[in-house]
């Protein structure tokens, strides 16, 4: 491919800096990153850590104050305008804590809308926007308004809009912010579902069970990666101890 | 009292019995007021009959227990050790956590943030278990409301690890 290899995100000492002198905040501190095609990452840490920036920088939204940024195999700190609209047009799909539907807009023309902004005939966008609808399980609400859907189902139509362009990776920031345990279930289940069928996610939470889906935990602290975890593998059999089923080890109290 | 709490609380330096229950006291607040005085004096004698501590009576008063300095040996210093890297769940005992990072940093013997790092990590991989196998269970299934039961507990647990961190993370950075 080229030099940012076989990573879809790749940063290096990139930074972002607010206000200067005494008032100089390291929102993002020296943060280097790697994130593999097919891999979800989970970065977590207190509010005001700098992981809501890391994201924006992450996906064109907001540029650094100094590193470098590949996406997709491509240099994004040094891009023009017009080419990172045009990156995150093509490359990015973001989902947001408050969903950003458009109201007046049904589920499908919601989902379709990116498609036909980046030049899909109507036909094919429509045909594209159903078939998202129905892998996420809304295929029979295609036609309601957003007043009409559940939080749960609102997040699932703002993640089927930020699939139709086929993005190289999913950015979420809170993703279940807004949602009750039931439809925080849905939504994992569909992040899962997401992962197994390959697709690179990165998803900012302090939802601890988003953040326990992740193949990779990153911890923030005042702007920089503190702590970097692999959850994979983990602790097999330990599902009876927690219930109580299989004692541990029994100590003395 | 636990024994592991009380050589922790002894690694920072040899102290008498009475300063140690001041520092329990302290890191304990109004939930130490249930602490017994004699059960740190008891503590200190089994430790001292199974070698992890020594004492040292102070020069010219009689000899008793309350007139001591206790003080780690090599076995206890590594049971300290031992104890601050491992982590305990699921039998969280909140107030041994507790007092291990408040003991860890009077000692200096290991970043308190580094234990909460290491605690995170392991409720993180059981939490990531028994949301799988949750998400294995359909809506109605019994077995899924025990699995909810767990996740939630791990959930509480985590967002206490949070507060620790907040607790313990240095200020700079910011204001």
């Amino acid at each position: 491919m080229n030099d940012a290899g076989a990573s879809v995100l790749r940063a290096r000492g990139l930074r972002k800096e607010y206000g200067r002198g005494e008032n100089l905040v390291r929102a993002v501190d020296d943060v280097d990153l790697d994130v593999a095609s097919g891999e979800t990452v989970a970065v977590t840490g207190p509010s005001g850590c700098g992981k809501s920036t890391l994201l924006h920088l992450l996906g064109g939204l907001d540029r650094p104050s100094g590193g470098q940024l590949w996406l997709a195999g491509q240099r994004l700190d040094q891009m023009g305008e017009r080419g990172l609209a045009r990156m995150r047009r093509d490359c990015v799909g973001f989902v947001f804590q408050a969903f950003h539907l458009m109201d007046e807009l049904t589920a499908v023309e919601n989902v379709e809308l990116p498609a036909l902004l980046a030049g899909r005939s109507p036909r094919a966008a429509r045909r594209r926007a159903t078939a998202l609808l129905e892998r996420v399980g809304l295929g029979d609400r295609a036609r309601f308004l957003p007043s009409a859907l559940s939080g749960g189902q609102r997040q699932r139509v703002a993640l089927a809009r930020a699939l139709v362009s086929e993005p190289a990776v999913i950015l979420a920031d809170e993703p279940t912010g807004n949602l009750d345990s039931q439809s925080t279930l849905d939504v994992l289940r569909l992040f899962e579902k997401l992962h197994a069928a390959g697709q690179t996610l990165v998803i900012v939470t302090h939802d601890s069970r988003i953040a326990a889906t992740a193949d990779r935990l990153i911890s923030m602290r005042d702007g920089a990666f503190v702590d970097e975890t692999r959850l994979t593998g983990g602790t097999s059999g330990s599902l009876g101890a927690l219930a109580g089923l299989t004692g541990p080890g029994e100590r003395e109290g | 009292m636990q024994q592991e709490v009380v050589l922790a609380m002894l690694a920072k330096e040899p102290s008498h019995g009475y300063q140690l229950r001041g520092r329990l006291r302290q890191a304990l607040g109004p939930l130490g007021d249930a602490m017994n005085d004699g059960q740190v004096y008891v503590t200190l004698t089994r430790l001292e009959k199974a070698g992890l501590v020594e004492s040292q009576p102070a020069a010219g008063l009689p000899d008793r227990p309350d007139r001591k300095v206790y003080v780690l040996t090599a076995a206890g210093h590594q049971r300290v050790a031992g104890w601050l890297s491992e982590v305990s769940w699921p039998r969280p005992d909140l107030t041994e956590f507790h007092l291990k990072l408040i003991a860890a940093a009077a000692a200096g013997l290991a970043d308190p943030l580094s234990i909460v790092d290491a605690q995170r990590r392991e409720l993180l991989r059981r939490l990531r278990d028994a949301q799988r196998a949750a998400m294995g269970e359909p809506d109605d299934s019994a077995a899924g409301l025990l699995l909810e039961g767990i996740v939630l507990r791990l959930q509480a647990d985590l967002r206490w690890l949070e507060a620790c961190e907040r607790k313990w993370t240095p200020r700079r950075n910011r204001s």
